[in-house]
């Protein structure tokens, strides 16, 4: 169980993202920019399938108690066929979202959107080179599809970093502010879950924590270039990959499960 | 999709769009000597392309700049009404193919723009123009997008539509618009074969769906069939357009070779068409249709259409919103250019 | 009629190609420059023109060439060239350019007869 948690935390990353980024869609700053960050949008997406494809495997696998014992939400609960992709991302409640509480953030303007994109692609950047060896095959497997991705991800955000920080007057301040609003959000990333904690055991998986000195490194050196200040706020919020949301997912999932809420059990 | 083009693989696809010149005599940029006009129209007689550095006359320009801008707009402005539903697709795969078509709908303007750019008028200013309102788009993209079926009825009639009316210009004399229009074309087909397949998916469901599916249709069929633009002996710049070849056919060819194709298909989904005076004519070889509400059409061109208000204000809301950004990028480029750190990379 | 020329990639030498950027020179100081695209569809082709887009500098044309004009694996590398440095021929010389070479015939392979025995050559 902890395993098909685990995926699903990297499976509902994704998702939030690309649900998030994909707002920007016809309302990109230019169009160059708008067909970008739907490119990018498009990947996590497609990042996302995979993982809820993998995760309904495991799910399916699970003895008959525990499949009941993994998720609160009613509506999953009474799935009688085997689990599927949209079954995972439509029928479960915000309390059975595994995702970091960074990726539900708002959007906000292009600055912050560019933050949270920022943070969240450096990690997931060193996290997937990490999982790239784990013996997990369908895992490693999905990494390497997805690294290629997230390599030019994180040069298109650092990039805007650069851009933004080492910009105008204005843009500079909107950066910063976008840095200092999301900060408190990205100690998550690195403390260890449960889940996190048996993937490393298990040997499928690094030891998040390990990560944080890389990403605070590439961190410090876009910012050195984007002339921005690392916030010496130190306290960070956590509780997403536990269940425990800001309160912006429950808007996200509103939109996000709003057909098959009301339309339940049909094919589209 | 059959595009009546060879230029359609990008590998051999070679627009010479600056190496290539044509034997004209000097353009006089005040006074279009009719020598020169001459020549404009033997090359467009002959079936000739015209090119961005070529004489061409000032009417000609503008008509061009007018209809390659409003088609641009269209694509544009058309990313909203679905672009509504992708947070509510209902699936991650219509997600996906849903964002990847909104997107292509963004691509599809951004090479518009590029092909009026070379007229002598910037994105900028036509950006300008669509905000003040003194610029046109598509008047289909002011009604609503109710429910998920009318993804489906946007991509079969909307976009089939604009196919009817974008496959000829495929062939039309100003060489950039011909190359864009070739690259939209093969990129709209995708767009017409998905939106099939979702109201398809609709019809051949659950009476739910069948019954979102038929709504759609109602509220869309109209819409549809006045894209093609008013009828003909009300359509004052068909005409010279024609003449030009800008304009391969006229709006009431292509409406009737659309209703033609459209009423089949509508058939095999098993749903109805609301025109009840929809009838097969023998002897024409085409389906008679009812009257055609032009007061509507012609309200909703002037602005009182359901959603104009809104498209336009989402239009300039995320063109304002986005100004510091682009002001941003530019002022860091003159930093990186003034301090000279940017070296250029080894062409590859 | 002058702005045509300074908004297009189609600049004679007379234009300011070749000089340096100079962005208070640009009429429109707030628009992100023009760029041509070129990509290579695959290995051993040439790069052809693919169309044009907006950027503030090089690197990013670059990327928006990539997420504009790839998305449907078109390429596998791709130039970008600023509009305004991209040189062309006058249309008003084309005669005298291009039609002397119209009556080069023997520069063809096909202007020589060479006896069906000898086969392909």
């Amino acid at each position: 169980m902890l395993r098909l948690f685990y995926v699903l935390q990297l499976a509902d990353n994704a998702l939030i993202h690309s649900q998030l980024l994909s707002a920007w869609c016809g309302h990109g700053p230019i169009l160059e920019q708008d067909i970008a960050i739907t490119n990018t949008a498009l990947d996590h997406i497609g990042q996302a399938r995979s993982l809820y494809q993998y995760a309904s495997e495991l799910l399916n696998a699970l003895p008959e108690s525990e499949k009941a014992a993994a998720f609160s939400s009613p509506l999953l609960q009474q799935v009688s066929r085997a689990v599927q992709e949209d079954d995972l991302s439509s029928l479960r409640d915000g309390w059975d979202f595994r995702n970091v509480v960074l990726v539900e953030q708002p959007n906000g303007d292009w600055a912050q959107t560019i933050a949270k994109s920022f943070f969240y692609d450096v990690f997931q950047y060193l996290l997937y080179q990490e999982l790239l060896k784990s013996p997990d095959t369908q895992l490693s497997a999905i990494a390497e599809k997805s690294i290629k991705e997230v390599t030019y991800h994180k040069k298109w955000s650092s990039e805007w970093v650069i851009r933004l920080g080492d910009g105008t007057a204005e843009s500079h301040d909107r950066m910063q502010k976008a840095v200092d609003t999301l900060w408190s959000y990205t100690g998550e990333l690195f403390m260890p879950s449960e889940a996190d904690a048996f993937a490393f055991q298990s040997g499928m998986a690094p030891d998040v924590a390990v990560l944080k000195d890389s990403w605070l490194a590439e961190v410090t050196a876009i910012f050195d270039q984007a002339t921005l200040q690392l916030p010496s706020n130190n306290w960070m919020q956590k509780g997403g990959k536990q269940g425990m949301h800001t309160e912006h997912l429950g808007y996200v999932l509103t939109d996000l499960q709003f057909m098959q809420r009301a339309y339940p059990n049909m094919e589209w | 999709m059959h595009i009546e083009n060879q230029q359609t693989d990008p590998a051999t696809f070679n627009p010479s769009f600056c190496l290539e010149s044509v034997p004209l005599k000097a353009y006089v940029k005040t006074v279009f000597m009719s020598a020169t006009n001459d020549a404009f129209e033997a090359r467009i007689a002959a079936d000739s392309f015209i090119e961005p550095r070529d004489a061409m006359p000032d009417a000609y320009r503008k008509t061009l700049i007018r209809q390659i801008s409003q088609h641009a707009h269209s694509e544009y402005v058309g990313m909203l009404p679905e672009g509504n539903w992708i947070s509510r697709a209902p699936s991650l795969k219509r997600k996906a193919v849903l964002l990847a078509k909104v997107q292509d709908e963004a691509g599809h303007g951004l090479y518009l723009y590029s092909a009026a750019e070379t007229l002598g008028i910037s994105r900028d200013q036509m950006l300008e123009q669509l905000h003040d309102g003194t610029a046109k788009y598509s008047s289909i993209f002011n009604y609503p997008t109710l429910t998920w079926a009318d993804m489906g009825a946007i991509g079969w009639l909307v976009d089939g539509a604009a196919i009817m009316n974008q496959v000829p210009l495929c062939r039309t004399s100003y060489g950039p618009y011909a190359r864009a229009m070739i690259r939209v074309c093969k990129e709209e087909s995708f767009h017409q074969r998905q939106g099939f397949e979702t109201i398809m998916r609709l019809a051949q469901g659950s009476d739910v769906q069948k019954k979102m599916a038929q709504d759609a249709l109602n509220r869309w069929w109209w819409p549809s069939i006045m894209m093609f633009g008013p009828p003909d002996d009300n359509s004052p710049n068909t005409e010279q357009s024609m003449r030009w070849k800008i304009k391969r056919f006229t709006n009431d060819e292509l409406r009737q070779k659309f209703i033609d194709v459209t009423v089949e298909q509508a058939k095999f989904l098993g749903l109805t068409v609301p025109d009840p005076d929809l009838k097969w004519n023998e002897e024409s070889g085409h389906y008679d249709y009812g009257a055609i509400d032009w007061t509507e059409f012609w309200n909703v061109v002037k602005g009182n259409g359901p959603c104009n208000r809104e498209r336009i204000e989402a239009r300039r809301s995320a063109w304002e919103s986005g100004a510091w950004v682009r002001e941003a990028a530019l002022a860091h480029s003159r930093k990186r250019q003034a301090r000279q750190v940017s070296v250029p990379e080894p062409v590859a | 009629m002058k702005t045509i020329f300074q908004r297009y990639g189609d600049y004679g030498d007379r234009e300011a190609a070749g000089s340096a950027p100079d962005a208070s020179q640009n009429t429109a100081a707030k628009e992100w420059p023009l760029w041509e695209v070129f990509i290579r569809s695959k290995a051993g082709l040439d790069h052809k023109h693919a169309g044009s887009l907006h950027a503030a500098d090089a690197q990013m044309a670059v990327e928006n060439a990539r997420d504009v004009y790839t998305r449907r694996m078109e390429g596998v590398s791709i130039w970008v060239v600023e509009s305004k440095y991209i040189h062309a021929s006058a249309a008003a010389d084309s005669e005298s350019l291009y039609d002397p070479s119209a009556d080069k015939v023997y520069r063809h392979p096909t202007f020589y007869t060479i006896p069906d025995e000898i086969g392909h050559m």
